[in-house]
């Protein structure tokens, strides 16, 4: 039995302790925010945070994150209004937005240990997402934006 | 102003209102229509736009432009606008709409947007791809709102018992145009849209000055919240009570048999529950499953445990021996053998034999897979001989057929509803895994859903066709280009439908081979015989990749031979300006355009050169560059839009790649969407990077070497093209809106390669660049 916060939410669970987080908020939370893209930790699309560190959900089991606070897209922010978040529409960054919420919960972990990044930390940061439409432009402007306000 | 309007009014006669008018009207609203009429006295009058034709009328279902199908109206006002088009990231699920709601006055913030479900009849062609959303769709939208718009005021007109003539509707509300007075849509509805949809010849269209949203910009996609905070839906995330799910071993080689399958070890994985046989097929077989072996429990992960576990003894088939690295020599060989001709304009057999040299250059591209970030997944629900999907689906009709057909029941018991897509580049147009999972659900009585894995998605995927392109150029005692013979071998997407001849369907013979451009008197374009040895599909941009990276590749190479600058050297083989006759290139009828009709949609080399021109000037072609810095440009007409871009490369003494800076020029006619063009544009140049620098399935015995992001390399955030800069002509409605989900991607790989050699003297002419350029 492994016990762990989700969102803020106690969860105990008796399933096979070695399930990627990725599965278990998906398949047995029914969270869906955060998605399957590679299984192998090469995209990010399953990035969600422990303790406030972004990881990624594929490879991270559920007993590693026992007795630890996880958060996925759904629990970034109540409103969903994290700056991160804001910044994401101001810019008008998604194109078909499935790897969004990774990069978001990436960007938003990058920003809450480091919040003013040089652009160059920006870019080495967020190389673990992978977005096939091509939005790294405006990602990367984004995470400036919710940095700086610029 | 508003004085001199005041003034007007006052010697205006009022006709007489009903009482249930003068009841509704408020004096605050009265007052507050009196600012409307303001706005409604400025607007100049306006007519219909001149309709044209376009290729929607001849797409299956055809155009579907009635408003009581697309429109619906609350009591409150909220307008209900159905996107029947595939949302995939383009944007025209908002475009589309925004369109509607522009054209029948409708406040964005008070527009509700539904996705159809899978049904041409209904909705018309709902086939999303080929760049064909807003080129097909632009007019039928704005009949739609204009005529809901007309409906509005004949509504209103009937209770104020006036004349239509008198009101005009304004931002969700009818005005009354000399007194001022107003009524909501949510009060019109019911009366509006119980009036028969109005004739297109009744239709006021609003002039391009009163739009409100079209060519604004200012739009947001309907989804960006839903997608920043996680509740966007696409294929794997709808859920229903009792559900499975599925992940299946499928044949390592098209067509390949099992010939034994040992479930045990899988059965014995906690959470497994099942473990199915799926029927196995072959080349041909359209879009229905491969077939394999599934299994089936109560959790993913459950189940892509079970399927490691699965031990399966596969006959791999006919296509146990394809290879990618003999198959590139054979296509070699195939494209230095007379093919057959398909455009023969004058003779340049004979001007290659009388010219004084030819210049010869050979292209190879190999096979791609779209990896979209969301892999196949779709659910379904199989109950009382009927079944429910849901799927990321380019063409849920399709799928609604097909699954139907591979159910053996009909097209009606089976409803397609269309999710978001975590991108579809053309694979999700094939619509086998929402099919495997109705399979799945009628075999286990439950609903189940469908994973494909990421390995799935490289190995088994309909992937883009590999291709050697041959090009000869004749050039006279002038070095003048006066013969030029194309030649292309390339498995085609014919073989995934029917029994392989080896030959190109006309779709991509019109795809850069045939349509080439160029002022050279001779020009002979033949396809050379490529039998398909994997399932072959359409990939972002389509055959227009390989060519447009021969023809701007071989283009730039003449220049060096010839010691000209590459952009002019371009816009001399590209000529005047004139629209391209078919007839005297050597065709005998035009040229696959895109499915659009050549009239109307012509191949202007006048737009071509601008483009060209536009892109160069804003890059600064011809400046001063550090070491190892250098432009290329290139330029290409697909999807009937113009584009040429020019990428600024560097490559250090190490053979690193950088692109810092890139200038994209683009003519795609009128644009409904500038800011979800520019992000298309963006996007398309890290697409077509990719497709440049890593882009490579292989096979070996029949197989795909890659298996997942490690070794089929996407670009990232640490090597994208840096600062793409969008530049996009501006037209009027009446140039035809073109395609802008694809163009962007076949000029960016030459002009990328252009740019490596102009940086490092080296010349990429096999894709993927890969290694090549380390020293």
């Amino acid at each position: 039995m492994a016990t762990l916060k989700v969102n803020g939410v106690e969860r105990k669970f008796d399933g096979d302790p070695n399930m990627p987080l990725l599965w278990y908020v998906r398949d047995e939370l029914g969270l869906t925010g955060t998605k399957y893209g590679c299984g192998t930790g090469l995209c990010g699309a399953c990035t969600v945070q422990v303790d406030g560190k972004a990881v990624k959900g594929c490879l991270t089991t559920v007993s590693e994150a026992a007795g630890k606070a996880v958060t996925t897209i759904e629990g970034l922010s109540k409103d969903g209004n994290h700056p991160v978040q804001i910044a994401w529409r101001e810019l008008n960054v998604p194109q078909c937005g499935f790897c969004q919420a990774g990069q978001i919960m990436k960007a938003s972990a990058l920003l809450a240990e480091n919040p003013k990044p040089k652009d160059q930390e920006i870019l080495s940061g967020m190389q673990g997402n992978i977005c096939r439409c091509g939005c790294y432009q405006r990602i990367v402007a984004a995470v400036r934006h919710a940095s700086t306000g610029a | 102003m508003l004085h001199h309007l005041n003034e007007q009014l006052a010697t205006t006669p009022i006709p007489q209102l009903g009482h249930a008018v003068c009841e509704n009207v408020s004096r605050r609203s009265f007052l507050a229509g009196t600012a409307a009429f303001v706005v409604a006295m400025q607007v100049v009058p306006a007519h219909a736009y001149k309709s044209y034709k376009h290729g929607g009328l001849g797409m299956p279902h055809g155009i579907v432009a009635k408003p009581h199908v697309f429109v619906s109206i609350d009591p409150d006002g909220t307008v209900t606008i159905v996107a029947h088009r595939s949302e995939m990231g383009t944007g025209s699920r908002t475009s589309i709409p925004m369109v509607i709601a522009d054209e029948m006055e409708a406040d964005w913030a008070r527009v509700k947007i539904v996705q159809a479900e899978g049904d041409e009849p209904k909705y018309g062609n709902q086939d999303t791809d080929g760049s064909r959303s807003l080129r097909h769709h632009i007019q039928p939208a704005r009949d739609i709102g204009a005529s809901v718009r007309l409906m509005l005021e004949q509504a209103a007109a009937k209770l104020w018992k006036t004349d239509p003539s008198e009101v005009q509707a304004i931002n969700h509300e009818v005005v009354h145009k000399t007194l001022g007075v107003r009524v909501g849509y949510g009060r019109l509805a019911k009366a509006a849209m119980g009036l028969p949809a109005p004739k297109r010849e009744s239709l006021r269209h609003k002039t391009e000055s009163e739009f409100r949203y079209i060519g604004k910009g200012t739009v947001r996609i309907v989804d960006l919240h839903d997608i920043t905070t996680g509740k966007a839906t696409y294929g794997a995330d709808v859920r229903l009570p009792g559900m499975k799910y599925a992940v299946i071993a499928r044949p390592p080689v098209v067509g390949g048999t099992i010939k034994k399958v040992d479930k045990a070890a899988a059965l014995k994985v906690p959470g497994v529950e099942r473990v199915e046989v799926i029927p196995t097929t072959g080349l041909g077989s359209k879009f229905k499953p491969l077939g394999g072996v599934a299994v089936v429990a109560n959790s993913t992960w459950a189940a892509i445990q079970g399927r490691d576990a699965l031990k399966i003894d596969w006959d791999p088939g006919p296509h146990g021996t394809y290879d990618t690295v003999a198959y590139e020599k054979t296509l070699r060989a195939s494209a230095r053998k007379p093919g057959t001709p398909h455009r023969n304009q004058g003779d340049a057999v004979k001007a290659l034999k009388g010219a004084k040299k030819v210049f010869t250059r050979e292209y190879y591209q190999p096979h791609m897979v779209h990896a979209a970030m969301e892999p196949p997944a779709a659910l379904a629900s199989f109950k009382d001989g009927r079944c429910e999907i849901w799927a990321p689906a380019q063409s849920p009709y399709a799928v609604r057929t097909d699954t139907a057909a591979y159910l053996g029941i009909k097209p009606d018991a089976v409803k397609v509803n269309v999710t978001l897509l975590g991108g579809g580049f053309g694979r999700k147009s094939k619509g086998d895994f929402a099919t495997e999972a109705a399979f799945l659900s009628k075999l286990v009585g439950a609903p189940v859903r469908v994973q494909w894995t990421r390995e799935d998605d490289i190995r088994h995927s309909f992937h883009h066709t590999t291709s050697v392109e041959r090009i000869e150029i004749g050039l006279d005692a002038k070095n003048k280009p006066v013969a030029w013979r194309h030649r292309s071998a390339a498995p085609s997407f014919l073989s995934t439908f029917v029994p392989d001849k080896g030959v190109q369907h006309p779709i991509e013979l019109g795809m850069g081979l045939e349509d080439m451009p160029f002022d050279i008197a001779n020009v002979r374009a033949e396809q050379c015989k490529a039998l398909a040895h994997t399932r072959v599909g359409w990939f972002r941009s389509v055959s227009h990749i390989p060519r447009a990276f021969a023809v701007q590749s071989i283009a730039a190479e003449l220049a060096t031979e010839l010691g000209r600058d590459q952009k002019e050297m371009l816009l001399e083989l590209i000529g005047p300006a004139r629209k391209l006759d078919y007839k005297a290139m050597g065709l005998k009828k035009a040229m696959w355009n895109h499915g659009e009709p050549y009239d109307e949609f012509p191949f202007d080399t006048g737009r071509l050169r601008n483009v060209v021109e536009l892109a160069a000037a804003k890059a600064g072609w011809g400046k001063t560059l550090p070491k190892g810095e250098a432009l290329g440009i290139a330029g290409h007409r697909s999807f009937v839009t113009y584009v040429a871009t020019v990428v600024r490369a560097k490559v250090d003494e190490k053979g690193n790649l950088s692109v810092p800076e890139v200038h994209v020029a683009v003519d795609c006619g009128f644009v409904a969407n500038p800011e979800r063009v520019r992000s298309q544009i963006q996007g398309a140049c890290v697409f077509g990077m990719t497709a440049a620098l890593f882009g490579g399935v292989t096979y070996e015995k029949g197989a795909v070497t890659q298996s997942n992001f490690h070794d089929y390399r996407m670009v990232r955030s640490n090597n994208y093209p840096r600062r793409v800069h969008a530049h996009v002509v501006e037209h009027p409605f009446a140039v035809h809106a073109t395609g802008i989900g694809e163009p962007m991607v076949p000029p960016f790989i030459p002009a990328l390669t252009n740019a490596i050699f102009n940086a490092s003297g080296k010349r990429i002419r096999n894709l993927p660049i890969g290694d090549q350029l380390k020293a």
